[in-house]
Formats: structure tokens, sequence, C-alpha cells
């Protein structure tokens, strides 16, 4: 089978036997032709009457782009997603978004502009175009000057343009077939076959990967300072005997707020001798409501009254109303909450000294309360 | 005195002689066909001994800490950000060259904006290891990027230190990009060269289907004119941002004014000089001296003593401000730095960037050869130095004598220095056997009947 014709080809010495080969060209009336050189020729556009190239519109469009998305997102994350004030400055600080701005819209307009030329206007890559390895296209690739007229040009017929091409003088006139299917040799970039290859690539790859780190060999590239060489709480250690990490405090030691209660089995002397250190203000009393909401209140009731969901279960616990408690003195309540009292246990170990000390303030709370006077009230 | 009467309606060529486009084709794609030389071999094995001094250093700061480097308090950034700041600058001259002159239409440019392109990619990669290792917790680069996270927290969009990284990543890629422009047409002209299937199938894909058809180089050349126009405030921008990190802080010495332009413009003067050094060894190790000519050489050492200058009034006019400042602490700073425990930086920096380049007034010593070679070394040294200077005297004696301290950078600062050097002159021994080291089609364009004459 005969291979389709793409173009003839003609070779010119000097760029001015090409230049005026092109004004030729033009003036007969060709419109889908070529003109190959190994460097651009001043001049050439104007010749062959190429309208100006847009890119800058497009490069001013990806620099806009750059610019907005830039400011954009600074302004998005310092007013709205995490405003955090710095050097003292406003939220907003534009003149120090300047310089990110800047770097941005270069970016962008430089980048997207050059992918923009070769993808969208030259269709690149494109490594199967007929012109490819041509003796044509070896030439022009380094000191050539030639024009191509292609077959798809309404005024075109091989005589006729073979003629055309002699009469300006051109050279090693030649024919360029088609390699293969003429429809079959365009970019290839956005084909379904190449894409599939690509996403079949980046699968096996990222599969590949992560099989091999993760269940071929463990790899754990940082620790994340996981690995301290330091002790751990209930963890062995060779550096003692014993072989316990944990040691014992020394004899005698007191935990910070632990001091011992000195009045072990002493209620009188407590309630003679104690007094309450803290004085009863509002935080106090919400420290005292929150412990005893916690701990007292399941056998003493909420408001003091011995009348929790508890009672008829045990022995009734008793009421923090009766005559006998409102005439305690705060050191005797304080050491019945420590001590514990009859089947009361004692709270020393859940509750800290300062909180029980204020659980004593709120006990009086609840009393004056359940005793409210018409004086309270006003 | 003789006064010679210059032409200057009538463009100087840019290149010796008038070789064909295929002769051009075939003086630069040589060293890409052949075996290297011996002594390429050589001095890849220096270069590659560097690199492993250094990838033996960056192993021990990986492994230990950076306590096994010189930094402590007061002096927290030591030889690592005079590095860092270094490489930036010297990749400065590739875009300087390659953008800002080709909108200035220089056209002598044409010859070594590849090799200057590269060299700028490949500073920029060995400047970006030091800020690196130096946050100390290498494995968390990602932190520096505004990515979500389970903290909802974002980086400090306020922080020079984050414009750095946004300046000099962008500058990276962007200077990629220019790079990777220019190289498509020559990497088509090496595949329709080659004969080697394996190289074929490399330069094909590389080239992306290049064909030099002018409908493309239409276009190709606004992208070029584009990419150029944003390339020249990038270039000036990166300097302009690295010289924040000292000059938005608070120390005496660093917080100036002037730094922005004296940064750029020492940026440019050690960044020529490193081109001019690479240049000279290469035009004379592939035959290329007709199309790197000795007339752009004594160009380049027109900028350097323009920007040599400039520098050497920097320095002349942070003595003035310092004192007109009343400041005490800045005053001190400086005649610190002349006369303190790093006077011997200081008078070594000035003695390199100032006095030497002066030479370059007279014709005969910008003509030499040798002599412009030792004195862009020298530049490098004492650019090397100025940072030095900035980054420790003013932080080790600051505002409190009680907290003056003296650093002395440990021997693996200087290996990963070392080894920076190493992975430079690498890429650069790798680059020129792989890719042609001038761009063939700006050099074809700008030889000597390769434009038609007027229409």
């Amino acid at each position: 089978m005969e291979k389709p014709l793409y173009s003839l080809t003609a070779l010119f010495s000097t760029p001015d036997a090409l230049m005026h080969a092109v004004e030729a060209t033009v003036k007969a009336g060709y419109t889908k032709y070529d003109v190959h050189s190994p460097y651009p020729v001043h001049g050439m556009e104007r010749a062959m009457r190429l309208k100006t190239s847009p890119l800058g519109y497009f490069a001013l469009a990806f620099g806009l782009l750059g610019a907005v998305s830039a400011v954009g997102f600074m302004t998005w994350v310092t007013l709205i997603d995490y405003p955090l004030v710095i050097g003292g400055k406003p939220f907003w600080s534009w003149p120090a978004f300047v310089p990110i701005a800047f770097e941005i819209t270069v970016l962008l307009a430089s980048v997207l502009t050059v992918v923009a030329m070769f993808v969208i206007f030259f269709k690149f890559p494109n490594n199967s175009h007929p012109l490819h390895d041509t003796p044509y296209m070896k030439r022009v690739s380094s000191d050539g000057f030639g024009i191509s007229i292609q077959r798809e040009d309404p005024l075109f017929d091989e005589a006729g343009v073979r003629q055309f091409l002699a009469s300006v003088e051109g050279t090693d006139i030649a024919p360029v077939y088609f390699e293969e299917d003429p429809a079959d040799h365009g970019q290839k970039l956005f084909d379904l076959r190449f894409v599939g290859l690509l996403a079949g690539v980046a699968i096996v790859v990222a599969g590949t990967t992560y099989f091999s780190l993760n269940s071929l060999m463990y790899v754990q590239p940082f620790s994340w300072m996981m690995e301290q060489a330091k002790q751990k709480p209930q963890a062995p250690s060779l550096l003692f005997k014993d072989g316990i990490g944990m040691r014992p405090p020394v004899q005698g030691s007191v935990a910070r707020g632990f001091l011992p209660y000195a009045f072990k089995g002493r209620p009188e002397d407590a309630g003679k001798m104690l007094a309450n250190p803290l004085l009863p203000t509002a935080a106090v009393l919400d420290r005292g409501r929150s412990s005893y909401l916690t701990f007292c209140s399941p056998c003493h009731g909420n408001f003091g009254r011995g009348d929790s969901r508890l009672a008829g279960q045990f022995p009734n616990p008793p009421t923090l109303h009766s005559e006998k408690v409102r005439n305690w003195p705060d050191g005797s309540l304080y050491h019945v909450i420590t001590e514990g009292q009859n089947v009361m246990p004692s709270y020393a170990a859940q509750i800290t000294r300062d909180n029980r000390w204020a659980v004593v303030h709120y006990i009086r709370v609840l009393q004056r309360a359940h005793f409210a006077k018409e004086s309270d009230l006003k | 005195m003789s006064t010679a009467v210059v032409d200057y309606s009538r463009e100087e060529p840019v290149i010796a002689g008038t070789p064909t486009a295929g002769e051009i084709d075939a003086v630069v794609s040589a060293p890409l066909d052949r075996l290297p030389a011996r002594t390429w071999w050589i001095a890849l094995s220096v270069t590659l001994t560097m690199l492993a001094i250094g990838g033996a250093c960056v192993g021990a700061t990986l492994w230990y800490g950076l306590g096994v480097w010189g930094v402590n308090q007061p002096v927290s950034w030591g030889i690592d950000i005079v590095n860092f700041v270094f490489w930036v600058g010297i990749g400065h001259a590739g875009t300087l060259i390659s953008a800002i002159l080709f909108l200035l239409r220089q056209r002598w440019r044409n010859g070594i904006a590849r090799f200057a392109e590269a060299m700028t990619i490949f500073a920029v990669m060995c400047a970006g290891i030091f800020p690196l290792l130096h946050t100390g917790r290498q494995w968390l680069p990602l932190y520096l990027t505004p990515y979500p996270n389970q903290h909802a927290l974002w980086v400090n969009f306020t922080s020079p230190l984050l414009w750095d990284v946004f300046a000099v990543s962008t500058y990276f890629t962007v200077s990629a990009v220019f790079w990777y422009l220019g190289l498509v047409p020559d990497l088509a002209t090496l595949r329709d060269r080659t004969i080697q299937p394996v190289k074929k199938v490399v330069y094909s894909v590389l080239s992306l289907g290049w064909r030099h058809s002018n409908r493309h180089w239409h276009h190709f050349e606004r992208a070029y004119l584009i990419l150029a126009g944003f390339a020249t405030p990038l270039v000036l921008s990166v300097h302009t941002i690295v010289s924040f990190d000292f000059a938005v802080s608070v120390i005496p010495g660093w917080h100036t004014t002037i730094f922005p332009p004296y940064f750029v413009a020492g940026a440019v003067f050690s960044g020529f000089a490193m081109v001019q050094n690479c240049l000279i060894v290469v035009r004379q190790m592939f035959d290329l001296k007709h199309l790197i000519t000795l007339d752009t050489l004594e160009k380049m050492n027109k900028v350097m003593i323009l920007t040599g200058s400039m520098v050497g009034y920097a320095y002349g006019m942070e003595f003035f401000i310092a004192w007109y400042s009343g400041s005490q602490f800045e005053m001190f700073v400086f005649v610190n730095r002349a006369l303190g425990p790093y006077a011997w930086a200081y008078w070594t920096m000035v003695t390199c960037n100032v006095v030497f380049p002066q030479l370059f007034w007279f014709k005969r010593f910008r003509r030499s050869i040798p002599l412009m070679f030792v004195i862009a070394v020298l530049v490098n040294v004492g650019m090397w130095f100025e940072r030095f200077v900035i980054v420790v005297t003013s932080l080790s004696r600051d505002f409190l004598p009680s907290s003056w301290g003296h650093y002395v950078p440990s021997m693996y600062d200087i290996g990963i220095f070392i080894g920076s050097l190493g992975l430079f002159f690498t890429l650069i021994l790798l680059f020129v056997r792989t890719l042609p080291v001038i761009s063939l089609a700006e050099i074809k364009a700008v030889s000597p009947g390769a434009q038609p004459g007027h229409h």
C-alpha cells in the first residue's frame, strides 16, 4: 500500500533565499505550510503574516491567578482559619505578604506559560510527526532553511507545488509521507493508553513501596523522639540490684500536700485546735461544692439532709443539719472527713487537705441555707 | 595617548571568524560524542572526593546532630548560613546573564548564557543543602511548607525565613524552566545528529518533538521574552529577600536598609567571578575560544569592576551610616569588624573585593586570561568572607559584652563546605559532557550572515 503524502519540502541555502520563498508562498495563496530554520529568523512572522503570539495574555492570566490565590490564601489563614498575633502586628499585615505573593505570581506565570505553550499551542510532546527523522528535518535542525507545503492545503497539487518550489529556487525538493495512519500522528499526552500506563506505574510503585516498607521489612525512618534513654514508670531497670526501676522514697519523706494528720483518734482536740485555713470565697465554695457532690452526696444527699438514694440500704446516714453537727466547730467536721466515724470511712485519700476544708465551708453554706432567716434573703 | 576611533553605529561581531552552522554544531556537540579526556576523569575524581568528604560530614551531622558544628550561642548562624548566602549569590550571575542582558539586547550573552544558567541551577542546589541541615530536624522540611495538617497550624507568612523558602524554591524552579526552555531546540538538534539509538530516545523524549518550525519559534521567542521579563525582578527579589533574613532583625550590623541593593550587587559580583572561572577552563578544554571570545570575557570583567565598586561603596556607606546613626552599638560593630578579633576576615574581604578588581581599569589586565582567572578566584574568596564578616562579627559581639562569644567553625562545618564545592563542580563536569554548553540556536542566530538583510 502506498503511504499517504504529508507534504512537499524544499531547502534553501540562506536566510535571504528563505525569506523570498516564504513571501512568494504567501503570495501564491498557500495557507497550510510551515517554515523551518535552526534558529528564529528575524522578520519571519511578518513574512508569514502570523498574528502576535497571545502568550502574553496567558502569562498575565496565570500571574494574576498566582497573585490572587497567594494573597487570598494568606488572608484566609491569618484572618479566618488561625488568627495569631505575631510581633504585635495586625492580623492582616499585608506588607509582609508582598514577598510571597510576588514569588507565587512569578512562579505560576512562568511555569504555566511554558507548559501552556508546549502542551496547548504546540501539542507537545509529539515525537510521531511525519517530519521527524526525515533528511529534511536533519538539515533544518542544523544548518538548513526549509519550507514544507502540506497536502491538506486547498491549493495543493503535487506537480504544481513541485514546480512552485523549484521556481523560488528551492533545492532537495522531496515528499514527506505519513509513517502510518494520518490520524495517528498527533500529541499522545492525553492518549488513554498513555494515561493508563502512568496510572499503572503509579499504582505498582506505590504498592511495592508500601508493601516493602511495611511488610517485607519494618523500617522506622525517624523515631520522633519516642526512643529515649530514660526510665519510665513501672519499667524494670538494670541499674539497681532489685531490678526495679521505681525507687521507694527516702525514709521520712513527705509528698507535697500530704503532711501527716496530727490529731489521729483525738476528735476533741481536733475540734479545739484546728481552724479553717481557707476563706469562704466563691472559688473555695465552688471547690467545696464539687468535692461534696462527688464524695459526700451519695450518702448525705445533695443538700446534706441524709436523704440520698442509699437511704434504707445501710444504717441511714445522718443529716448534717442536726443540732449536734451545727454546733460542731469546723475542726470536728474536718476530723470526721479525715478520719471517718462509725460506718463512714476516711476520705483523706480521696479529698486533698485543702478540698476537705473547702467541703467544711460548703457544709456551713448548706446549713445556713437550710435554716435561712428573713435577713439572709435581703 | 592614541585615540582609536570606535564606530559605535556598527555592532561588534559576537563570535570570532565565520563558522558555519554545521561547524558550530560539530564543535559544541563534540564533547558529548567522544569519551572524556584523562584530565576530565582526574577532575571528576577530585570533585567526587570533595563530595564524599561533604557526604561524610553531612552523615555525621545527621547522626550526632548539630552539636558537631561550631555553632553555639551567641553565634548560632555559622558558616552554614555563610555558605547558603554565598551559593545563592553565585547563582545570580546566571539569571543576570540569561534574563537581564537578554532584555538589554546584549548579544554577547548568547555564548555564555547556557553555561551561566546551568551554574545558577547547580549553585541553588548547593545553597539549598545548608538551611536544610541548619534546621537540625532534617527530616521535617515539610514543616516549611503551608500544608493542611492535624495541628491546624500554618507557617508564619510574615517571617523573612519563610519568604526565603518561597524565594529560593521559586528561583530554582523558574531558573530550571528557563534553562530547559532554551535547551529544547538544542536537544532537537542533537536528536537529529546522533546515531546512537539510546541517545536518540533520550533526546527525543527531552526535546518533546521540537520541529524547528517558525510557527513555533514565533511563540517560543515570546515565551522566552516573558520568562526573561519575569526572571529579572525575580533575581533581584531573591537576594533582597535573603538580605531580609538579616535586615529585618535588630542585631547591630544587620539592621540596615542598604542590605538589599548591597546583597544583589555582591551576588552578581561573585556570580560573574564564578562564571568567569568556569568558562576560562571550559573554553580551553573544548576548543570554544572562537565562540566564547576574549571580548566576551572582557565585557564580563567590566561588569565585575562595576559591581565590585558598588560593593566597595556599600562597605564605605555602612561605616558612614553607623557613625551617622549615633547608635553606640552600630558604631561599635563596625569598629569591631575592622579592628576586632575577626579583622583578618574583614581585611581579606576588602582586599579581594575592592582592591584587586580595580586592576580591571587597565585594558591590558582586562584581557589577560591568567590574571582575570586569579582575580576571579580572589573575588570568590572575598565574597565568601564578606558573608562571613556579616554573619559572624555581628552575632559574636552584639549588645551585652557579657554574652559575647567567639566562633570557630568545626571540621564538619568546613567539610560540608568542601562537599558543596564538590557537588557544584561535579555537576558542572557532568553538564559539560552531557548537554551543549553553548546554546546552538542562540549562537547560530548571532553568527555573521545568520539574519536576512533588509526587505
